[in-house]
Parts: C-alpha cells; sequence; structure tokens
C-alpha cells in the first residue's frame, strides 16, 4: 500500500465524477457520495492506526513532478496529518448525511462536497509547496460554490466574500513561496525545514531577495491568518458559516477551517520560526484579542448560526494562542515539556472542534429542517418538552464546546492552557476570560432553546427520528471516549509533536 | 553616321516570329473579309481568333527552339534569351488575350481587330528587341498606333472613344517629346546605337543638355510604363478601352516598355560616370517613388474594379521602376519576371471583369457581389489573381516581389535609396491589400443580388483557370522559369 | 510523418472547395476526418520526440538560384505546438458542428478556409527554412479574413480587415528584415539554423531585430499593437475566434522565438546607452509585454461584451509569452512556449463557452443582459464549463496555466524583478476579471426587469440542450488542460530539451 495516500485523495475525486454522472436524481447522488465518504472514512482510520509510532513521515510517496521547478510529487503522513485526515473524513460523512434535502442539482451538489473532501485529503498530505497548493485552493473552489448556488439569503454576497478573502490570502502564501524557491531552488518543506532548522535560510533569502524574511513570513502568515481565523481577519467568517447551507458550514468549520491551523503547523512554524518569534508580542495580542473577542461577539448574537461561526473563532483562538506562544526563541529556553503540551493541545483541539462544531452545525441543520429555516436565538424555547432526546442529545455536543470535564473539548483546552501558562501567562491569563464567556454563551443557547415557556408556533416540533438518532451516537460516543481517554489519539500525536519540535528552531 | 554592313539574311533570321504575325494578322483580314462576310459574327470572331492564336503559338514555338543569340546592324535589334524570353511572354499574353475575346462583341470587325492586336504585338516585339533609338521609337509607334486604335474599337461606346481618345492625346505628346530627347541623345554622341550612346556618354561630362533629353526620354518612357507623373491616361483607358484590349494594354505593352527601359538604362548609365547616372536614377527613383504612392492611395479610393487596377498598375509600375534604377543585370532580369508575372495575372483579371461586365453591364465592386456563390470558379480565379497582385505568397506576385526587392538591395549602387525605398515599398504594398480585399469581399462576403449562376463560355473558363494555376504552379514552383529568367 | 499534417489540411481544403454544394452538410464530417487525421498525426509526431533533438522531417530543393529550401524539421518546440494545432482543429471543427445544418451556410468553403489555416500553421511550426516560414505565414493571412468577413458576427467586416491588414503591415516588416538579411548575409541559404551561425554585423542586428521582432509580435498582440486582436476575436465565429487566440497568435510569438531571436540574437545586446531606463531592446519589449499583461487585463474588467472580455485576456496572457521569452533563461522560456500550449487550449475553451454555448442559445454577449438570464441555474453545463475554464485561465494550480506562469514570473523575476512584479499585478487583475465575467454572467442575482424582458429569455423557455459536438469538444479541451496542469512534464520532458538546444547566444541569459 505505497500509494495509499493518493488513492485516498482520488477516491472522492472519482466518487464526485460518478455523483457527477448520477445526475439529479437526490438519492442516488447521495448514496454515491455516502459510500464515497465512507470508504475514505475506513481508509483514513486505516492509515491512522498504521502510522509509525514515532511520530516520522508514513507512507512517504516521491516522485518528480516538474523537474525544471524543483516540483515534486512529495506526499507523506505523520500524526499531525493523519488525524486531519481521519477529521476531514469524519466531517464529509457527518456533511453528507446531514444533506438531506438539497432542492437543486443534486449530483452537483455531492460532486462539489466530494470534490472538497478529495481538495482537504491532498492539502493534508502534500509535502510540496506546490502540491499542497494545488489542493488548498481545489478545495476553496467547490466551497465558493456550495455557499454560491446552495446557500441562504444573501449568499452572493457571502460567497464572494469568502472567496476573495481567502483568495489573498493564498495570493501572498503564494507569492511568499515563489519567493522563498527563488532563493533556495526548492519547495519541499522538509527540505525548507531543514535549512530553516540549520540557519541557511534567511542568508539565502537575504542573498536572492534582499532582507525580506520577515516580509515573506508576513505574507504566509496572512494566508492562514484569514483561513482560521486570527482577529481582524475574520470578517468574511460569521457571514459566510450563516448564509453557506449548514451542511457546508459544517465542512467550513469542522475541517477547512483546520487547514489554516495545519498550515501554520506545517509551514509556518517550522519554516518561518524564527520571524514569528520576531514577532510574537504583537501575534500573541492577537490571538488572546481573537479568543476574548470571538466570545464575547458570540454573546451578543441573535441568530444561533452566528452564534456558533464567532463561537468557532474563540475555540480556534486557543490553538492561535499556543502556537504563537510557542514560538520562543532557543535564548529564551523554552521548556520543552510546555511546549509539547501546548502543541498536544492544538493538535487535539483542531480535532476535537472539528467534530464539535460539526455536530453542532448538525443539530442546528436539523433545527432549521423542523422549523423552516428559523434559526433566531429567541425563537425557540422549551423544546426540552417538546423534544427531549434531541435536546439531550444536542446539549452533550453543546456541553462538549464548553469544555465540560469529560467530553472531548475539555482535554485539549485544558493541555494548551498547561502550556501557554509558563510560556506566556499574561496572554493565557486574559484568554481566560473567553472559556467564561464562552461557557456563559453556550447556557444561554441552552436556556433559550431548550427550557422556558413552550413557544406554541413550534408544538409540532418533531424529535429525532431513530434514523438521526443512529447517525449522531458515533459522534456523540466518540466525543465521549476522547473526553474520558484521550490517550487513543494523545499517544501518536505527542510522538509527532516531540518530532516536530526536534526539528524546528525559533 | 555610323554606316552598318546591313545583313537582310540575318534581319530576317532575326525577325522571323515578327514576320509570321505579320503574315498571319494579313491572313487574317483575308479569311475574314474574304470568305466569312456572310458568315455569324460569332463565327468570325471565331475563325480570327483561332487563326491569331495559331499565329502566336507558331511565332512563340519558333523563338522556342531557336534559342541563341544574334543581333542585327550593329545591335539594332538583339536575340538574346532575355528577350527571347520577353517576346514568348508578350506572345502567351497576346494568345491568352485573344482566347479570352472570342465571346466579345464589342465589334462588328472581328477580322481588323485580331489583325491590328497582331500588329500590336509585333510591335510589343520589336520594342524588346530593340537597342537602337531609331527602331525603339519606330517599333513603340507601331506598338502604340495599334493601341489606339484597338482603345476606340467598341464604336458604339462613349468611354471607349473617350478612352481611346486620351490615350491618343497623351501617347502623342509623350511621343513627340521622346523624340525630342532621342533627338538631343543624338545630337550628343552622334549615333543612334544604345551600345554607342553608351560609350560616347561615358567620355563627355554631364551637360544640361544631356539632363534635358534624359528628362524628355524619362517622360515619353514613363507613359508607356504609366509612371506619375505620366499616368493620367491610365485609369480611364483601362475603364474604357474594351476589357481584351485593356488587358493588352496592361500586359504585353507593359512587358514591352519595361523591356526598352532597362535597355535604355543600360545606356544612359555608364559604369564610369556616376553622377550622370545618378541624374537618371533620381528621375526613376522620383518616378517610382511617386508612382507607388499615388497608384496605391487612389487605388484606396476607386469603387469601379478597372480603374481599381489601373491605379495599382500604377503602383506595380513603381515597383519594377525601382528595379530598373537598381541597374544590375540581375535586376533587370527581376523587372521582367516580375513585369511577366504580373502581365499574366492581370490578363486573368481582366479576363474575369470581362465575363462579369458581359453579366452584369458593369464593373464596379456590385457587380461583383457574390460572385463565389454565382461561378466559384470564377472566383476562385480572381482570388488567385488578386492575391498574387498583392503579393501573398505562395503566388507568384509574392516570389516577383521578393525577387525585385532582394535584387534592389544587393545591387552595389543603391546604399542612398535602396532600403528606404524598399521599406516604403512594402509598406505601400501592405496599403494594397485593403482595396484587393474590397474586391475579393464583394466577391466572397457580400450576398450576391441574384442567385442565378455568372453565364460563362466553357473556354473562357478554361482559360481563366489555367491562368490561375499558372500564377499558382509558378508560385509554388517559382524556379520554373529559371531557363529563360534567372532568379536571385 | 509530420509533414503530412500540412499537406492533409491542404488537400482537404482544396477538395472541400470543389465539393458540390448538396454535400454541404457532410462537408463538417469531411473536415473532423481530415483535423483528427492530423491530431493523430500530430500526437503520433509528440510521442516520438524523446530526446530526438532536430530532426529533418522534409527537406528538398526549391528556389536554388535564391539558396531557398523547402526544409521542414521538428524539435520539442515544433512538436508541442503542432500538437496544439491539432487539438485546436479538432476542437474548432466541433465547435463548428452547426454549421452546414441550414441552406446558405457555405459550409464547404467554411470548412476549407478552416483547413487551409490550419494547413499554414502548421507548416509555420514546422518550416526550417526562413523563406518557407515566411510563406506559411502568410497563407494563413487570407483564410483568416475570409473565415471573419463571411461567418463572422459583430462589425465583422471591420474587425477581418483590421486583422488582415495588422497581420499584412506586420509581415512587410517582416519581409524587409528578410530582404535585408537576405542581402546582408549573401551567404544563398535560408536556412534557419544556417543564418543563425551566421554573425551578423551588431549594427545591423541592433534595427533588424527589432523590427522582425515586431512584425511578429504583432500577430502575438504585443501592446501597443494588440488592438487588432480584440475586434478580430469578437468578429470571429466561433471556430475562428479559436483558432485565432489559439494557434495564430502562437504564430507571431513563435516567429518572435524562431527567427527573430534566434538569428539576429545579438539584437537583444545592451545598446551602451540608455534611454528613460531602458538599456537594450530586449529590457523594451519586456517592458511592453509586462504592460500588455496588465493592460490586457484591466480592460478585460471593463467589458461589458462578454467575448470582449475573452479578447482582451488573450492579449494579457500572450503578454506572458513576450515576456517569457525575454527573460532568455531557460526557465522563462520552457514557460514561454507551455503558456503557449496552455492559452491555446484554454483560449479555445473560452471561446468556445462563450461565443458557441452561450451565444447561439441566448443571442447575446451583453454581460449586463447575462446577468438576467439566470445562466448558472438554466444552463449549469456552460456555467461549470466557465468557471473550469476560467479557474484555468486565473492560473490555478491543477490546470495548465499555473506552470506556466510561475516558470514565466521565475524566469522574469531573474531578469527583470520589476517587470515580474507588474506582470504580477496582472496576473491577479485577471484574477478579478475573470470573476466579475463569472458573476456576471452566469451567477448573477439581478431580477429580470420588466422594461427588458423584450431582450431577455422567457424564464422557462428551456436552452437547446448540449449537443454530443460541443460535449465531445470540450473534453478534448478540458482534458487536455487538466492532463497538462496535473502532468506537466508530459509538455516540459519534450519543451525543456528543445529550449536547452536553442543557440547557446539566445539562452545565456542574463545579459543586461
Amino acid at each position: 500500500m505505497t500509494h495509499v495516500l493518493s488513492i485516498l485523495t482520488a477516491i472522492p475525486a472519482i466518487g464526485a465524477v460518478i455523483a457527477l454522472l448520477a445526475g439529479n436524481r437526490s438519492t442516488t447522488a447521495r448514496a454515491v457520495a455516502f459510500v464515497a465518504g465512507a470508504v475514505s472514512l475506513l481508509v483514513t482510520l486505516w492509515v491512522w492506526f498504521s502510522l509509525a509510532p514515532n511520530g516520522v513521515m508514513s507512507f512517504v510517496e516521491r516522485a518528480d513532478w516538474v523537474p525544471g521547478l524543483g516540483i515534486e510529487y512529495h506526499l507523506g503522513v505523520d500524526g499531525l496529518g493523519a488525524l486531519m485526515l481521519v477529521l476531514s473524513a469524519i466531517v464529509s460523512v457527518m456533511a453528507i448525511a446531514a444533506s438531506r434535502k438539497v432542492a437543486q442539482q443534486p449530483g452537483v451538489y455531492f460532486a462539489l462536497i466530494l470534490l472538497l473532501e478529495s481538495g482537504l485529503f491532498g492539502t493534508f498530505t502534500a509535502l510540496n509547496f506546490f502540491h499542497w497548493f494545488l489542493f488548498w485552493e481545489l478545495s476553496l473552489i467547490p466551497a465558493f460554490f456550495l455557499i454560491k448556488l446552495w446557500g441562504g439569503e444573501g449568499r452572493g454576497k457571502a460567497a464572494t466574500q469568502f472567496f476573495v478573502y481567502t483568495m489573498v490570502g493564498s495570493v501572498t502564501l503564494l507569492l511568499a513561496f515563489l519567493a522563498l524557491y527563488l532563493a533556495t531552488g526548492s519547495m519541499d518543506f522538509e527540505t525548507l525545514t531543514a535549512m530553516a532548522a540549520s540557519g541557511q535560510l534567511v542568508p539565502a533569502v537575504q542573498a536572492h531577495l534582499g532582507p525580506v524574511s520577515l516580509v515573506l513570513a508576513l505574507g504566509v502568515l496572512l494566508g492562514f491568518a484569514v483561513k482560521v481565523p486570527l482577529m481582524p481577519f475574520h470578517t468574511w467568517l460569521p457571514a459566510t458559516y450563516s448564509k453557506a447551507p449548514s451542511p457546508v458550514t459544517m465542512l467550513l468549520t469542522g475541517a477547512m477551517s483546520k487547514m489554516g491551523v495545519y498550515g501554520l503547523l506545517r509551514l509556518a512554524l517550522p519554516i518561518f520560526g524564527a520571524q514569528l518569534a520576531e514577532i510574537r508580542t504583537p501575534l500573541l495580542a492577537l490571538a488572546t484579542l481573537t479568543v476574548v473577542a470571538g466570545a464575547w461577539a458570540a454573546a451578543v448574537q441573535k441568530d444561533l448560526k452566528r452564534v456558533f461561526a464567532y463561537s468557532s473563532i474563540n475555540h480556534l483562538g486557543y490553538c492561535l494562542l499556543a502556537l504563537f506562544a510557542v514560538a520562543l526563541p532557543a535564548s529564551a529556553s523554552p521548556s520543552v515539556l510546555t511546549q509539547t503540551a501546548a502543541l498536544d493541545g492544538v493538535i487535539l483541539q483542531m480535532f476535537n472542534h472539528g467534530i464539535t462544531a460539526a455536530a453542532i452545525f448538525w443539530f442546528l441543520t436539523m433545527i432549521e429542517e423542523r422549523s423552516g429555516g428559523v434559526l433566531g436565538l429567541n425563537d425557540f424555547g422549551g423544546l426540552r418538552k417538546l423534544a427531549p432526546v434531541f435536546c439531550g442529545l444536542m446539549g452533550i455536543a453543546l456541553f462538549s464546546s464548553l469544555g465540560l470535564p469529560g467530553l472531548n473539548g475539555f482535554v485539549s483546552e485544558f493541555l494548551i492552557f498547561r502550556g501557554v501558562f509558563p510560556l506566556s501567562w499574561l496572554s493565557a491569563t486574559i484568554a481566560v476570560l473567553g472559556l467564561l464567556i464562552t461557557a456563559a454563551v453556550i447556557l444561554t443557547v441552552i436556556q433559550r432553546v431548550f427550557t422556558g415557556p413552550v413557544n406554541p408556533r413550534w408544538q409540532a416540533f418533531a424529535d429525532l427520528s431513530t434514523g438521526e438518532r443512529v447517525a449522531v451516537a458515533p459522534i456523540l460516543i466518540l466525543m465521549a471516549v476522547l473526553g474520558l481517554y484521550p490517550q487513543v489519539v494523545l499517544g501518536t500525536v505527542n510522538a509527532t509533536v516531540t518530532h516536530l519540535l526536534a526539528g524546528w528552531r525559533f | 553616321m555610323n554606316t552598318f554592313a546591313v545583313n537582310y539574311g540575318n534581319l530576317f533570321s532575326i525577325t522571323i516570329p515578327e514576320t509570321i504575325l505579320e503574315v498571319v494578322s494579313l491572313l487574317v483580314l483575308v479569311v475574314d473579309l474574304g470568305f466569312l462576310r456572310k458568315s455569324t459574327q460569332p463565327a468570325r470572331m471565331t475563325a480570327a481568333c483561332v487563326l491569331g492564336v495559331i499565329g502566336s503559338v507558331l511565332a512563340g514555338l519558333w523563338l522556342l527552339t531557336h534559342s541563341g543569340t544574334a543581333s542585327f546592324a550593329g545591335d539594332a535589334l538583339v536575340l538574346n534569351s532575355l528577350v527571347a524570353a520577353a517576346q514568348i511572354g508578350i506572345l502567351l499574353l497576346t494568345a491568352l488575350v485573344l482566347l479570352l475575346s472570342f465571346q466579345a462583341e464589342f465589334s462588328r470587325n472581328p477580322g481588323e481587330y485580331v489583325a491590328i492586336v497582331l500588329l500590336a504585338t509585333t510591335g510589343m516585339m520589336l520594342v524588346a528587341a530593340a537597342r537602337d533609338l531609331l527602331v525603339i521609337f519606330v517599333a513603340l509607334e507601331l506598338l502604340s498606333l495599334s493601341l489606339y486604335v484597338l482603345a476606340a474599337f467598341a464604336k458604339s461606346s462613349a468611354l471607349s472613344s473617350e478612352a481611346a481618345l486620351k490615350y491618343y492625346l497623351f501617347g502623342g505628346m509623350s511621343a513627340a517629346l521622346m523624340l525630342f530627347g532621342f533627338s538631343y541623345l543624338y545630337g550628343l554622341t552622334g549615333t543612334t546605337n544604345l551600345n554607342g550612346i553608351a560609350v560616347s556618354l561615358a567620355s563627355q561630362g554631364l551637360s544640361p543638355l544631356v539632363v534635358v533629353a534624359m528628362v524628355l526620354v524619362a517622360a515619353g518612357l514613363g507613359f508607356k510604363v504609366a509612371a506619375v507623373p505620366f499616368h493620367l491616361w491610365a485609369p480611364d483607358t483601362y475603364q474604357g478601352a474594351p476589357a481584351p484590349v485593356a488587358a493588352l494594354i496592361a500586359s504585353g505593352s507593359k512587358v514591352a516598355s519595361f523591356a526598352v527601359l532597362v535597355a535604355v538604362t543600360g545606356s544612359l548609365i555608364p559604369a564610369a560616370s556616376a553622377s550622370r547616372g545618378a541624374t537618371w536614377i533620381v528621375l526613376l527613383v522620383w518616378m517610382a517613388g511617386a508612382s507607388i504612392l499615388l497608384g496605391n492611395l487612389a487605388a484606396l479610393a476607386q469603387t469601379s474594379v478597372r480603374r481599381l487596377l489601373a491605379y495599382s498598375a500604377i503602383a506595380h509600375a513603381g515597383y519594377m521602376l525601382l528595379g530598373i534604377a537598381a541597374n544590375t543585370p540581375q535586376s533587370g532580369a527581376a523587372v521582367f519576371y516580375y513585369a511577366l508575372t504580373y502581365a499574366l495575372t492581370t490578363v486573368g483579371a481582366f479576363g474575369v471583369i470581362a465575363v462579369v461586365e458581359r453579366n452584369m453591364g458593369s464593373d464596379r465592386f456590385d457587380a461583383f457581389a457574390g460572385l463565389s456563390r454565382r461561378n466559384p470558379l470564377l472566383a476562385a480565379s480572381m482570388l488567385i489573381f488578386l492575391l498574387s497582385l498583392a503579393g501573398i505568397p505562395p503566388l507568384v506576385g509574392f516570389w516577383a516581389k521578393f525577387n525585385l526587392f532582394a535584387a534592389v538591395l544587393r545591387a552595389p549602387g543603391v546604399g542612398a535609396w535602396g532600403l528606404g525605398m524598399v521599406i516604403f515599398a512594402l509598406a505601400a504594398s501592405a496599403v494594397s491589400l485593403y482595396y484587393y480585399l474590397q474586391v475579393l469581399k464583394r466577391v466572397y462576403v457580400v450576398p450576391a443580388m441574384t442567385d442565378e449562376p455568372m453565364a460563362v463560355s466553357a473556354l473562357e473558363q478554361l482559360v481563366l483557370l489555367v491562368i490561375a494555376l499558372l500564377v499558382a504552379l509558378l508560385g509554388i514552383f517559382p524556379s520554373a522559369l529559371s531557363g529563360w529568367i534567372p532568379l536571385g | 510523418m509530420l509533414a503530412y499534417t500540412i499537406y492533409l489540411s491542404f488537400a482537404g481544403a482544396l477538395i472541400l472547395a470543389l465539393f458540390p454544394k448538396a454535400l454541404q452538410s457532410s462537408a463538417r464530417v469531411f473536415a473532423l476526418l481530415v483535423a483528427l487525421a492530423g491530431l493523430a498525426i500530430a500526437l503520433i509526431g509528440f510521442i516520438q520526440a524523446g530526446s530526438s533533438g532536430t530532426v529533418i522531417v522534409a527537406d528538398a530543393v526549391w528556389v536554388p538560384a535564391l539558396g531557398i529550401r523547402y526544409t521542414l524539421t521538428a524539435d520539442g518546440i515544433s512538436r508541442v505546438l503542432v500538437l496544439l494545432t491539432g487539438i485546436a482543429a479538432v476542437a474548432g471543427i466541433l465547435f463548428s458542428w452547426n454549421i452546414g445544418e441550414k441552406e446558405g451556410d457555405r459550409a464547404n468553403e467554411f470548412f476549407a478556409f478552416f483547413l487551409a489555416l490550419i494547413g499554414g500553421v502548421y507548416g509555420v511550426f514546422l518550416a526550417a527554412d526562413l523563406f518557407l516560414f515566411f510563406v506559411f505565414y502568410e497563407i494563413a493571412i487570407v483564410p483568416k479574413y475570409f473565415l471573419i468577413a463571411i461567418w463572422g458576427s459583430t462589425r465583422r467586416e471591420y474587425g477581418a480587415m483590421k486583422l488582415a491588414l495588422y497581420s499584412f503591415a506586420g509581415s512587410a516588416m517582416v519581409l524587409i528584415g528578410l530582404l535585408a538579411a537576405y542581402t546582408v548575409s549573401g551567404s544563398h541559404t535560408m536556412n534557419l539554423q544556417a543564418m543563425a551561425q551566421y554573425s551578423f554585423p551588431i549594427h545591423f542586428q541592433m534595427w533588424a531585430f527589432p523590427l522582425i521582432f515586431v512584425g511578429f509580435a504583432i500577430l502575438a498582440g504585443m501592446w501597443p499593437f494588440h488592438t487588432w486582436a480584440p475586434t478580430g476575436h469578437v468578429a470571429a465565429p466561433t471556430a475562428a475566434s479559436m483558432l485565432l487566440a489559439g494557434v495564430v497568435m502562437k504564430l507571431g510569438a513563435y516567429g518572435c522565438l524562431r527567427v527573430a531571436m534566434t538569428v539576429f540574437p545579438h539584437g537583444l545586446d545592451p545598446w551602451g546607452f540608455s534611454i528613460l531606463g531602458l538599456t537594450s531592446w530586449r529590457m523594451v519589449f519586456a517592458l511592453l509585454a509586462a504592460i500588455g499583461i496588465v493592460y490586457g487585463a484591466a480592460v478585460a474588467l471593463v467589458q461589458n461584451d462578454f467575448k470582449f472580455v475573452i479578447g482582451y485576456s488573450s492579449v494579457s496572457h500572450m503578454g506572458l509569452v513576450l515576456l517569457g521569452l525575454m527573460t532568455l533563461t531557460q526557465i522563462g522560456l520552457d514557460g514561454a512556449v507551455l503558456q503557449m500550449f496552455s492559452h491555446g487550449i484554454l483560449a479555445g475553451l473560452l471561446f468556445a463557452t462563450v461565443g458557441r454555448i452561450v451565444y447561439e442559445r441566448t443571442h447575446t454577449r451583453d454581460l449586463g443582459v447575462l446577468s438576467r438570464l439566470h445562466l448558472g441555474k438554466t444552463m449549469p453545463f456552460a456555467a461549470v464549463l466557465f468557471v473550469i475554464a476560467g479557474m484555468a485561465s486565473m492560473g490555478l494550480p491543477g490546470f495548465s496555466g499555473f506552470i506556466a506562469e510561475v516558470q514565466v514570473l521565475i524566469g522574469a523575476w531573474r531578469a527583470f524583478p520589476w517587470f515580474a512584479a507588474v506582470a504580477g499585478v496582472g496576473i491577479v487583475v485577471g484574477v478579478a476579471y475573470t470573476w466579475r465575467a463569472m458573476q456576471r454572467a452566469f451567477f448573477s442575482e439581478a431580477t429580470v426587469s420588466t422594461a427588458s424582458s423584450g431582450t431577455a429569455h422567457e424564464e422557462h423557455e428551456p436552452y437547446a440542450p448540449v449537443t454530443w459536438a460541443e460535449k465531445a469538444g470540450v473534453a478534448l479541451l478540458v482534458g487536455t488542460s487538466l492532463i497538462i496542469g496535473i502532468f506537466p512534464r508530459v509538455l516540459l520532458d519534450v519543451i525543456t530539451p528543445a529550449v536547452h538546444a536553442l543557440p547557446e547566444l539566445l539562452v545565456k541569459g542574463g545579459r543586461l
């Protein structure tokens, strides 16, 4: 199985073609998509459990692609990549399962979802910039059209905003890496990382382009800051998440936002670690702002989708906080243990937030289906009485998001704070505010929606059907398992982080 | 006065082709007036033309089989491969013109028409061979007088008469000027032989009289080739004369005139004296430049295809004058090549015009509208002719131009004006594509006014196709003529 | 073998010209067969390329007196462009499949002119004798004129005439340079390789190079000589636009490389003085190319006629080709050739989408009108297609344009960093205009205003279904672009050695 990663990337793409040819029969297209998604999921799980234990790259494929440009077909996964593969596959299957009513052109819709999944797989396995960038863009386009064509009122503007923001980020990324290529003649992540670690990169850039290393770092950073997002580059996100069809929002927040964090881990920190260390303080300030302001903004929203959109910003803000905190120059002699803890937390948080946010948006989809599109925070009330199972299960997801011990969210946030406090006590202290506000937000949601007097408008609000219960159960079980026994994942992640940190230099 | 031992046997052997033409032209008259007076008009025309064609072919065959170099009376008449090529070309053109005249209805006197055409041809052939001022003048007058008559041959057409009158008036005046110039040359050098003149002029300085003589000669010959500023007759004559006659004026007459121009230039520019050479060359270059400019610009404004061809002929004369001004053996040959292929193409174009005119009663652009749907073969022929005139490869017009301009650039003494004039000429020829495309646009793009096919006789169709094929094949195999006219 | 691409096309044109009118409905079948045969030969020639270097395809005496031989050769660059021509020809015919269905379509003539044009293009790409090159180059002019003037649309006669005169003026410039070179060298050979060996005096090269370069660059759409391109593209029928942008503009760029730069390499040298900071023709043309990239893109951004958008985008993309040529680096030249191929395919695809698939059904190309038709919903095939073509044209990775643009930019960066930056701006604007056109044409949410409902299509009237010919053409072009995008080595392995084998003087690079 030396080509398992290539095959994995190809599976959804092939599924997309079949779905497209299946045409306009909604059930057929969905079935095709589901099969493709499920097969992909199985393959990713197999990859995850077959990883090399010591955190080195597994399943490496390497061949010349465009020799004149130093472009190689270079694939491989470590614990980070493999976990993201699993996450992408899970979220994709969830999104497909959640897309029950596709009004028009279901063939194209499911084809785009699968194409997006293929883009995610490609991004998380690529070890050459060209290859990586190809899939980075490839995932962007289906997302754009999914929003543009199947979104809610005002989707056109949201889609354009989403595309333009991400595209600008992509362009700066591309330019920065082209510049790197000019200076070093390589686009390979491992080569570039090694050069950065041995201190050759900055002189090479200096020699070819002048003192622009920091500019290049900023260019790369911008690309990821938009994607994650880091405030103040987040303005596209609330509109996009709320206008996109909910299953697509699941993909956006569950998987695509991780591309940004992943990029920071795979590209920015290893290659531009020294430059990021130089501007660590302002970055930490922005990350802290993202955590606190994201939570605060979630608190003042009146639309459930927007609430959780901002909440996503807040949750990923923790990842950014930890990432930037880790970027401490060797002269500050940081403790490797705390750095490891922080990065372990980041990777776990990516996974946890992925499944939790996707699950929450899935539940929102179900509410939407029952309410005919109404999703205001104050439009409901007393649902607990009408649909007790629904509220119970959604409650689990909400508490996971809140960070309740025993569920998955707690573990990763704990690890992050455990790591960040020693590295930057001030920002960690301020960021705790974010935790508190988030808790308040989630409790408010539960209060307004689940409890209180029954809104007569929703008398007919149906509880979860058996099918729906079966569908969401595995996710909720996964949340609990990860919360109670994080070691399932943490062992491999820890090995990967240790290996990564050993190869970096700030 | 130089004296020559005139060898009449020699003269006869040189002029056998001309003699054949003379005999045939008399024969045509006899047959037509003697035997066919009761026959129908078409039959008489056919008989006369057939005889004429046979005469041309016979004369041509004789030339083909008797290649060699000969001269008569101290080079008064010469025969060499270039002259032979010009003469064969002239005979071919005459034959084609006659073949295209079968359907002509402008004359009630076919015998006379064909006879005079043959006389004109005789004049052309003599002009091409003449190397003596007097012979040149006499031959030119034979040619010109025949053409004056031919231009007026459509007696019922006012345009034809006007054309003939203009042609005659301008022609008479230029002949007078040329004769005047010749007399100065004779007075200055004491000989009428071109070689003698060359030798004599080389030994004397540049006197004002020589300049005057040159200007006068330039005026006379400029008229024949329709170079600016002696071109005024061309548009009206091309437009008014019967189509086959216009074709003859534009083709055979041009070939002959350029032949004599080459010869005269050779004698007026002795290698030793650059200053006098410069005067003549300056004259030629100015005439060339003016012709290229005016011909191309005026052609842009035309709506009558004949007038358009007339102005384009002026422009083409300008290109050829450049070749003459370069004055090397190569450029002379290149001018011959150009003149012959240009004449061939023009005959074809006038053949198409004749057909269209017969059907539509006009040669204006509108008459050509939709030709490609009314007669695709005719249209395709016209396409080939006009594109060749525009100089689009791989048609022969392109090679002629390339060869000519290459020869000009390669000539040793053209440093001052050579490149500039070639650039100018090529720029102008880029402009020329515009007006040729204007015609072709009517032929291919504009919808036809009627859908009925354009009536054309099988013979005309065949002749035009043969000409078109020649133009195309000579373009694809440009070396085919190298046996007579060397390229490069 | 490759020579038969030329002969087949011309023979096909001749036969079609003589086709009886009654058979006009089968003209397209015949033309398609001829084009397919040409493509097959081109493909075989391409596959055979390997590392064989320059191979003589045909050689015969032609005009011995002028040192002209009928010599055809093929190296990697020729093979790639011949392959492009084959693909463009087949696609062009597939997208002209409706010609010949109606009385009065003049299908015989259409396909005859079409094949004649193709034959000329094949000839240019294979010719190794300067003269032969020029002959084929000019042969391509006339069919273009008629294709546009007879079967075109908007201001077709104007567009056709402008195109013909620009081309002819350009070739007149080339002819002047050619005559001068012939006169100066006096070597009695017109073979391009032999002429490249001849060291023309430097001062002669200094004026002959720009003359010939500009002469060819006119056809490549170099700013400010590009104005024929948008009008010509817009006026032309779809198949002709596809060929014009797809292969004819490449003729110009190919001529710049094969003739101007190869025969007069010292024309690229520094002048030894500076005018406004420009110190050589190389810089001048690189600047013009960079301006063209930005200008074309910027003008495309404000067009309201869909075809004009594509027309100006061609100017912009060809600017990249010229910029790549002027870098004189291996990577830049590789990129330029790859960009020629890529743009040939993509321009064909864009014109096919706009001119054939959309226009033939909506009968409008006005973006304002199209924006009210909701084509994204009513014509999803066209929408998806344009999205793919637009993405590829923007230079998104995964499609053929990306690698080419990156190579050109890298080459340019090494030679002229500022121009590379300008070109980068042009590429960004390129994203913007493609985006805008896509938005307005397919995904606009504007509603049909009552005032204009007369011109707009009725909401519920379905458009004619997509035909098999359209699908086949789309599959051919999209497939090619994807294959090249994902496996650029398919082409680069052929192009790179060929560029490497160009005269050393040319690729020395960095001579500023």
